[in-house]
């Protein structure tokens, strides 16, 4: 068994999600899950793509071995929060449900061939919502990726910034910003993968920066939540707002793949960029060359 | 209704009462010195009482109070003020105003969130909630200034960007995240100061900064506290509750280290002495431009990833 199929997971423990059945909750269809496994966790009646765990994400884009990086990162309490319940528990009990330390996964791997460094949220996890931990790994992504001179690729699915962890979960947004501008600078591609959900502190900072910006099928993605938004308004809103497929039409994003060709077509991006990466080194051996030759 | 104007209702009554035995003493009441007295006593002794130690959501609503200075108050006191508008592609957003500046002879560029200082006003100007084409604004006048060498000042008072039908079609997450990326590579110096409220990552984007600054009673949330006690409890009365929780008062976010300065206001809020809240705001960004002076523009942007680097480490374990 690979590493990735391992982390986080102790030995023996059953997967949280092992349940034999599973009901769409687009159009109601119980489904096996072994069958929805085999079809990428994609309802075989209606196509709605359920949400995926980090762990079977990892499985189904990496060609083999993925190496977790900053996984000793883990939460504490800065604010001393309790809401229902203290901040602390709420990581416990989240951390046993989806047996995960945190809500992204971080490391580097080879994707058709290409390294990669990769970061998959997880919205199981306090629904994706970036405070420190996440910040802090994801930044520590961003920057191995430009020491490695390696493409970055980050799946996301968040409900925003932290509230728990207060103003400390806001400037994470500026952490990750700061580390996107300098992967940016070095010509290291960053490729954003939006999957249902990703809104407010996310898709507003590191998200919408990426030089690729893919939406998986059907995926809610916008800054306000549609909550907020009918609140504010007072009316309902149509079911396409703030799908991947509305964002599209409006020119928000490159492009809308469905999860059964989203491997393939990452692929199809590394391979444009290891061309681009070539032809710069090429050009830049020649300048030398050509400046050599001339003294 | 906001909670200090209800609470301002009797000191302004004691206000009125003081100012009119003033004016009639002498010429119909004699000497009525000693009765202004007890008034006047009695007028600080409630003052102490209502605004000596504020909760955080007293703050809250000190930081809405509808006469509280605004970003214009404080350009209005600049020695020069050329206002440049739009974003080049859409529309021009009321919401903020920017452009040309100059303060204690330092010329820079000023960009600050607008909301109204009366209903007429705050409805053409969104309440200070910022669309897209007002952070488009933001990103082209930052970039403007980094480019032409001059330092950006940003004054952020929002409840939060626009959650708008508009805003969304408009790409507000986009907008955001490109004012976030132009002023983390600014090549000049950056102070923001947070002059009322600033709201989640609508203010983030007019606040990555060199130096922030924050007036005492301000306000800097990462959710607005109605906002999070309906997510909280499912109940938006429990507002109070949840702005105990957020930490979010100047004296919170000094102690995190995510504002740097916290500028002092009179005893009853910055709209009871509004011109020496604005001479004292300048004051402190004119100084802190003169901090920052001395970097060039590489030193400056590592201080400023250095800085932004650091955020929250300590409120994760573990790691290097
Ligand atoms: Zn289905």
């Amino acid at each position: 068994m690979p590493d990735w199929l391992s982390f986080g997971r102790n030995k023996g423990e059953a997967a949280p999600d092992a349940a034999l059945w599973n009901k769409c909750p687009k159009c109601g269809e119980v489904l096996y899950r072994r069958d929805l496994a085999a079809n990428l966790f994609v309802c075989t009646k209606c196509e709605h793509h359920f949400r995926m765990t980090a762990r079977d994400r990892i499985a189904m884009i990496v060609d083999g071995d993925f190496e977790e990086i900053a996984a000793d990162v883990l939460p504490s309490d800065p604010l001393g929060w309790v809401d229902k319940k203290p901040y602390p528990a709420k990581l416990a009990a989240d951390a046993e449900k989806a047996v995960l330390s945190e809500a992204v996964v971080c490391g580097y791997t080879r994707i058709g061939g290409f390294d990669v460094a990769l970061g998959v949220m997880d919205f199981h996890f306090r629904g994706g919502t970036m405070g420190s931990v996440v910040g802090e790994r994801l930044t520590r992504l961003f920057e191995g990726a430009r020491e490695r001179r390696m493409p970055c690729i980050v799946f996301t699915a968040s409900g925003g910034a932290r509230m728990e962890e207060g103003m400390l979960a806001l400037m994470q947004m500026a952490k990750t910003t700061a580390a996107v501008t300098r992967l940016l600078d070095e010509r290291n591609l960053f490729v954003a993968v939006l999957t249902d959900p990703t809104t407010g502190g996310v898709s507003a900072s590191f998200a919408f920066e990426a030089d690729v910006i893919v939406a998986e099928s059907r995926a809610m993605i916008g800054f306000a939540g549609r909550r907020v938004i009918e609140q504010t308004i007072r009316q309902k809103l149509p079911d396409q707002f703030q799908t991947a497929e509305f964002l599209l039409e409006k020119g928000h994003i490159d492009m809308v793949v469905d999860r059964h060709d989203l491997k393939a077509t990452l692929v199809r991006i590394l391979q444009c960029a290891s061309s681009g990466a070539a032809r710069r080194r090429r050009s830049s051996t020649s300048a030398h060359a050509g400046a050599g030759s001339a003294s | 209704m906001n909670l200090i104007v209800e609470r301002e209702k009797g000191l302004l009554e004691l206000e009125r009462r003081i100012n009119d035995l003033r004016s009639a003493n002498v010429a119909q009441l004699g000497d009525m010195s000693s009765e202004i007295a007890a008034l006047e006593k009695k007028y600080e002794q409630i003052l102490h009482e209502v605004f000596g130690a504020m909760s955080p959501w007293e703050k809250v609503q000190m930081a809405r109070h509808p006469n509280r200075p605004t970003a214009l108050d404080y350009f209005s006191a600049f020695e020069r003020f050329d206002e440049l508008h739009g974003d080049r592609h859409f529309r021009d957003d009321p919401a903020i105003a920017g452009g040309f500046a100059r303060v204690g002879g330092i010329d820079f560029i000023a960009i600050g969130q607008q909301r109204g200082r009366d209903t007429k006003e705050n409805i053409r100007r969104n309440f200070g909630m910022v669309t897209p084409e007002g952070y488009r604004k933001v990103k082209r006048l930052a970039n403007l200034a980094s480019r032409m060498g001059l330092p950006i000042v940003t004054l952020v008072d929002t409840k939060g960007a626009d959650p708008g039908i508009a805003s969304e079609e408009h790409a507000q997450s986009e907008a955001i995240a490109q004012c976030l990326y132009e002023f983390t590579i600014a090549r000049v110096p950056i102070v923001a100061t947070i002059i009322g409220e600033g709201g989640s990552g609508g203010a983030l984007a007019l606040a990555i900064a060199d130096r922030v600054l924050m007036l005492e009673h301000s306000v800097y949330s990462v959710a607005s506290p109605e906002g999070a006690a309906a997510i909280l409890w499912s109940d938006a009365s429990k507002a109070d509750e949840a702005a105990a929780r957020l930490k979010l008062t100047a004296q919170d976010l000094h102690r995190f280290g995510i504002v740097d300065t916290i500028i002092k206001e009179p005893l009853g809020g910055a709209h009871r002495d509004p011109a020496g809240v604005v001479a004292r705001v300048l004051e402190t960004i004119v100084a802190a431009i003169g901090e920052l002076d001395g970097f060039d523009e590489q030193a400056l942007r590592d201080a400023r990833y250095a800085k932004y680097r650091r955020m929250g480490a300590d409120a994760s374990q573990g790691g290097r």
